[in-house]
């Protein structure tokens, strides 16, 4: 069974204890634990269940690598499934529960898909699911549906709250373990402005576990002295829980910080998503130990040896009382000490090797008693839910059991491999070490930055160096280079650490145990714990063809989900390049994609949540909707009202008022959204000129004109009223999206073509509280504010004016969106609340009412008038919109008139528009078509034109519509058949598109 | 006439580490023009009472400053009240040049930040160095502010000044209020 | 994501303050032109592996428009310019032709 031990781990603080609870269990653990540590101190040793066979799965690892035991963490807002329990740190009350299993962890009902695995073998979804072809709606989607998926999806809206930084630094140091410890150092003392991360809550990372001697002191005694110099340097900034997640072009790097999840509830961020801009970056990731292919090495008690050690060096937990031993280097052997100097038995080491003599680690570990059988390996490990022993036979046979040893734990190591995630995320290549059996970083083809130079460098053993003095020197040396690309110079005083070195006898690759394993074996050796993928699933699959390292990735599914195969990688790689005969760098690698560990969705979308997901754009006038019964519609990014609901009436229903009470008395809208762009310059009449259809420089001051503006494609995508304000002034109105869109589109023309134009343009959209007064009274309305002549005589329709109302300073524009009598009047923003109440006050007696969108659309369709984005869809010209009398014919150019002479722009077949009237007075559908004759090749019935805009108009008492349609202005009087998505079919006649006061006459008194 | 209402009428928040005020309203001219002629410089350093910014700087002195906005514009400050009456000077004085000036001081909101941290209260939320050596008092940047375009300087120590469009003045509000919330300073600086 | 060298107001700064704009250097057609002329001008574009001319605006920033050149293989920036030119200038060229021997500028082709 797995225990705490008498003598206390090195992170274990026991005057600290803290309970928690497992699937509703109580158990008890310390401050320092992890959740793993914590669990393996109560004898969890079974946490989960794998994802395909449902086997039972304890702990592997102790630290991100760790593939096997993810819970669900938390309940409610703070529920999460996923949680690794090796990177969970332990805090009172914690609440774990186990997942991908039912009705128990114990006994599992999907468990039976073991009992089946040899029909459930690599492939098998694309093998089983093909047909017949009806089944898979019906019948395979739901079941897989039913068993896929890893967890549990909260239910709840997360309590917590995240946020975003942006640091800059000259040097990245990701991983606080004595490689990056040293390399800060080196580039701290050189005067570099240095970020070091480390991802868990202690520095030093596994090299106090390994021991050593550093300068002549204990290892400890390193790490502690170069924290202490580093803390005190002002230059150089230290994040412990803060993982290095990815890297990207030009030195830009992600942090993930996890300030709360070891404290739930603690004010403050949840994660902090740190978005760094380095100049250089230095990996010192570590490394990770590689687990041995042997029959039933997913038993739970089959650990790596490193983790075996780490939760008895640092949590005091032993995971067995009796642990066997395998490895094909000197490593594991540390384990095998450390549990006997902790008075746990080792019964045996089986070392795959055949050394020639004893020395190092392996004389230390005889010297101490332990029984060394040189040449042999595990030909299966025995037990269900938990290791009862293993059987013994040579590494060079078959698998032929020599001998049986009763053990509770297995400690296995299969080498180690450098964590290059980060290192090749943005293009660093890797070189295949045949020293070390692994791959490492090729410092010669790093990922490149903006100067095209590297900009990445690898430390300690991420680059590939496992004895502690050479991953000192390695550190030193990486700071070193780094301070040189950086134009900096390191002190000559400050030189590497030297630490003692160990003898040591090199590793031997094993990528199968024993080398002849037969077919029944290599189906019990796991490659990817996570995914149940097995060694002979990755000889199918070379079998049967998918010979590329990526192919072979998806259809055996080895080294995808949580763990990204950070365990199976170059386990599954040997074994597919060994089923291929080729070499394994010949096979290389699948891509490391970052971000290396997963990161909450939360830290990702940072502050932008709720009220501030996104920026709402608020009228001046805003206050006053909200606190008058305004209905609001998002316009772009602004808030506009839609209609102002009085009382109990519906939506509907007020839309409808105010559109009879604009007609009829004086309806007031907020209009400040509309973009306003003044464009001034001895050239600007020319340049408009370009811009707009219409001719603009031969408009006189003091007048407007309205004017459409196209892309160079030809296609409309602007309007609005334009006007001259002076000589070589003119202010152009866009529409509510518009305003900096096509304020750019002028500044990009005017800077990157025609740049010798003399036009300055500034867009004082916001500048102004614009409101529209409008109506039969509106004059009325005006003149008791009195201040300007607002007569016909005056202020003639197009025309506009300065003055003052009401004691305001205004602009007025004597203009119409709705064809009733209207000014448009413009005050700063700042008396705009001000303005906006004289008007009621002095419209109280005139039926003055405020009106929304809705209506201002209705008003609009009425007269016939377009709207930019229901008439136009990017796919429009303005001649599609009986529109020609606002296109010049005098002008040589403008943006658009090219394209509009092309012969697909001028086919008479093009859809135009007209207005449509329904038979029965009801309403046509938003976005019907009209359906013609016949079938087009796909045997859909021929469309022959469209809905853009459908109103019930209450002035005319029935539906009205406008519409794209086939020759529609040669077919006037011709009822077309809409079908409706309600399945009913609307008939409508094509009339003309003005419904409204065809003469103008309201709008010209 | 009215006074003057800012958009969020000199809202303050002071719940966070750091206090995040409205202030306003602020006299505002855009100027753009050519400043390699000389009589525009001369009409926007008497306009504004300031030195003529160089690149990416301004210099502010009470209720006035210039800032530097791009090659060819500069962003005049002055008390609101004095506004119409400098911007007619100003149109005056470049009667006769190829130049554009214009009032925007309704167009835009302005909150001074205070703290200590405040240069974290920025990092949250901008993608710009805010480190002491970095970015220093006189230095000004047009950037964006999460998802809205912004600018901003430090008059003095320990305080920011970030000027937005009126109309996202409360998103504002709200983002550099949430930066600054108790428990999520960050002691980077 | 990319740093990008804005030389209208002088800062570097990271992709999120810009918005990239196509292609640089197109020279337009306007009335008058030929039907081949006009399309290649509205929508022939060049997609190279390597060394590419685009546009690029400061949105966030002055607002300016300028010019990068840039390998679209690795990433790596050769230079910004201004935005008021239809052609590459010298010292861009130069620079490339230092770092890319090989690449040959696309009025010297063939």
């Amino acid at each position: 069974m797995s225990t705490r031990l008498a003598t206390p781990g090195r992170l274990i603080d026991t005057s600290q204890p803290m309970s928690f609870s497992f699937n509703g269990k109580k158990l008890r653990g310390y401050r320092g634990d992890t959740l793993a540590s914590a669990l393996l101190a109560n004898d969890q040793m079974l946490m989960g269940r794998s994802f395909k066979y449902h086997r039972p799965r304890g702990v592997v690892a102790s630290g991100a690598e760790e593939p096997n035991a993810l819970v669900n963490l938390g309940r409610e807002g703070r529920f999460e499934p996923n949680q690794r329990v090796t990177t969970t740190e332990l805090f009172d009350g914690l609440e774990a529960t186990s997942q991908n299993h039912w009705p128990s962890l114990e006994f599992d009902v999907g468990a039976i898909n073991a009992r089946l695995s040899r029909f459930l073998p690599a492939g098998f979804y694309y093998k089983m699911f093909m047909y017949p072809r009806s089944f898979w709606k019906h019948v395979y989607e739901p079941i897989i549906r039913h068993s896929a998926g890893l967890g549990k999806a909260p239910k709840e809206r997360d309590v917590d709250t995240y946020e975003h930084f942006h640091a800059f630094c000259d040097v990245l140091v990701v991983g606080g373990g004595v490689a990056g410890l040293q390399a800060a150092l080196t580039a701290g003392k050189a005067g570099a402005r240095v970020i070091l991360l480390e991802q868990t809550d202690h520095w030093g990372g596994r090299a106090p576990v390994d021991g050593g001697v550093v300068d002549g002191a204990s290892v400890d005694n390193f790490v502690d002295e170069t924290l202490k110099a580093l803390q005190s340097m002002d230059n150089v900034q230290l994040r412990l829980r803060t993982m290095g997640a990815g890297v990207y072009d030009h030195g830009y790097a992600l942090g993930y910080e996890r300030l709360t999840d070891h404290a739930p509830g603690s004010a403050g961020p949840r994660h902090r998503l740190w978005r760094i801009r380095a100049a250089q970056i230095i990996t010192a990731t570590g490394a990770i130990e590689r687990p041995l292919s042997f029959a039933g090495n997913d038993i739970p008690g089959v650990m790596l040896a490193s983790a075996v050690r780490d939760y008895v060096v640092n949590y005091g937990v032993s995971v067995g009382d009796r642990t066997v031993v395998v490895t094909n280097n000197d490593n594991a052997y540390l384990t095998a000490i450390a549990l006997k100097n902790s008075g746990l038995s080792v019964p045996v080491i089986l070392d795959a090797r055949v050394l020639p003599d004893d020395r190092g680690l392996v004389a230390q570990a005889k010297a101490l008693g332990i029984r060394v059988m040189m040449g042999h390996g595990v030909s299966s490990v025995k037990g269900g839910k938990r290791v009862t022993g293993v059987a013994i036979c040579s590494q060079a046979g078959e698998g032929a059991v020599l001998e049986e040893i009763a053990c509770d734990a297995v400690a296995m190591s299969g080498g180690w491999s450098p964590v290059v995630h980060l290192w090749s995320h943005c293009g660093g290549k890797l070189r295949w070490d045949t020293t070390h059996a692994c791959f490492s970083p090729d410092v010669d083809n790093p990922p490149k930055g903006a100067d095209g130079m590297g900009f990445v460098t690898p430390a300690g053993a991420a680059s590939g160096m496992f004895a502690l003095d050479d991953v000192l020197h390695d550190a030193h040396a990486a700071a070193e280079g780094v301070i040189t690309c950086l134009d900096m110079k390191l002190p000559k005083e400050v030189t590497s650490p030297v630490a003692e070195r160990r003898e040591e006898s090199p590793m031997a690759p094993v990528w199968m145990m024993p080398h002849g394993a037969s077919a029944k074996l290599r189906a019990k050796s796991w490659l990817d714990y996570q995914n149940d993928v097995k060694v002979s699933d990755v000889r199918l699959a070379a079998q049967e063809g998918f010979v590329s390292v990526e192919h072979a990735k998806r259809y055996t599914t080895l080294g995808m989900a949580t763990d990204q195969g950070k365990l199976s990688n170059i386990n599954g790689l040997a074994t597919l390049a060994g089923a291929l005969d080729q070499d394994i760098p010949s096979v290389g690698t699948t891509t490391f994609r970052p971000p290396y560990h997963p990161i909450s969705l939360g830290a990702i979308g940072g502050e932008a949540r709720a009220e501030i997901f996104q920026p709402l754009r608020r009228t001046p006038l805003h206050d006053w909707h909200e606190a008058n019964g305004a209905v609001f519609e998002p316009v772009g990014q602004w808030r506009r009202p839609y209609a102002f609901t009085r009382g109990s009436e519906s939506t509907h229903d007020a839309v409808m008022r105010e559109v009879t009470n604009t007609r009829e008395k004086l309806g007031l809208l907020d209009a400040s959204t509309l973009g306003k762009i003044i464009v001034k310059g001895p050239d600007a009449g020319k340049f408009l000129d370009m811009m707009y259809t219409n001719m603009m420089s031969t408009l006189k001051p003091g007048k407007c004109r309205y004017g459409l503006m196209c892309s160079e494609n030809g296609f409309l995508i602007d309007d609005g009223v334009v006007a001259r304000i002076d000589e070589d002034t003119w202010l152009c109105h866009t529409t509510t999206g518009g305003a900096e869109r096509i304020h750019a589109h002028m500044e990009e023309w005017l800077q990157t073509e025609w740049w010798d134009w003399q036009v300055y343009v500034a867009n004082v959209t916001e500048q102004y509280a614009q409101i529209a007064v409008v109506g039969p009274n509106a004059r009325q309305a005006l003149e008791r504010l009195g201040g300007m002549d607002v007569s016909k005589e005056a202020l003639g329709f197009m025309d506009w004016a300065d003055g003052t109302l009401g004691g305001f300073n205004c602009r007025v524009y004597r203009i119409s969106f709705s064809g009733e009598l209207s000014y448009e009047i413009a005050v700063d923003a700042s008396h705009g609340q001000a303005f906006w109440d004289a008007l009621m006050a002095v419209g109280a007696d005139l039926g003055a009412m405020p009106y929304g969108t809705e209506c201002l659309h209705i008003l609009r369709a009425e007269k016939g008038f377009i709207m930019i984005g229901d008439e136009t869809d990017g796919t429009v010209i303005p001649q599609d919109l009986g529109l020609n009398w606002a296109i010049s014919k005098k002008k040589d150019d403008f943006i658009g008139k090219r394209a509009q002479e092309r012969s697909h722009m001028t086919d008479p077949n093009r859809w135009k528009l007209v207005g449509l009237e329904t038979l029965d007075g009801s309403t046509l559908p938003d976005g019907a078509y009209a359906v013609g004759e016949g079938t087009n090749e796909n045997g859909q019935r021929n469309m022959i034109g469209r809905v853009t805009s459908t109103y019930h108009s209450p002035t005319l008492g029935r539906g009205i519509a406008m519409g794209l349609v086939h020759n529609g202005p040669d077919r006037m009087g011709e009822v077309l058949s809409f079908p409706g998505t309600d399945g009913k079919t609307y008939e409508a006649k094509i009339v003309d598109p003005v419904f409204y006061d065809k003469e103008g006459e309201k709008q010209n008194v | 006439m009215s006074d003057p209402v800012t958009a969020l009428k000199g809202a303050k928040g002071t719940a966070g580490f750091a206090t995040v005020t409205e202030i306003g309203p602020v006299g505002m001219i855009t100027l753009r023009g050519d400043f390699a002629n000389k009589a525009v410089v001369k009409a926007a350093v008497a306009a504004s009472g300031m030195t003529f910014p160089e690149q990416r700087r301004c210099a502010t002195q009470g209720d006035q400053g210039m800032a530097w906005m791009s090659p060819d514009e500069v962003l005049i400050m002055c008390p609101y009240a004095e506004v119409h009456d400098r911007l007619e000077n100003l149109q005056t004085a470049l009667a006769k040049h190829h130049a554009l000036a214009v009032n925007v001081s309704d167009a835009r909101a302005v909150f001074r930040v205070r703290s200590p941290k405040v240069r974290e209260v920025v990092a949250k939320l901008a993608p710009v160095d805010m480190d002491e050596a970095a970015f220093t008092i006189g230095m000004f940047r047009r950037t964006r502010f999460a998802q809205v375009p912004a600018a901003f300087w430090m008059p003095e120590a320990d305080v920011i000044q970030v000027v937005c469009f009126r109309s996202v003045a409360q998103y504002m509000f709200d983002i550099l209020n949430n930066a600054a919330k108790t428990g999520s300073e960050v002691g980077h600086f | 994501m990319l740093t990008i060298h804005c030389p209208n107001c002088g800062v570097t700064a990271e992709e999120t303050e810009f918005h990239a704009h196509g292609e640089a250097h197109l020279k337009r057609f306007g009335p008058g032109s030929s039907e081949d002329d006009f399309e290649s001008y509205l929508f022939m574009r060049k997609n190279p592996k390597g060394v590419h001319f685009e546009r690029w605006h400061h949105r966030y920033g002055c607002g300016k428009w300028f010019h990068v050149a840039r390998c679209t293989m690795t990433l790596e920036v050769f230079g910004s310019y201004t935005g008021q030119t239809s052609v590459p200038p010298q010292q861009i060229i130069d620079t490339i032709q230092d770092r890319r021997p090989d690449w040959v500028p696309a009025q010297d082709q063939a």
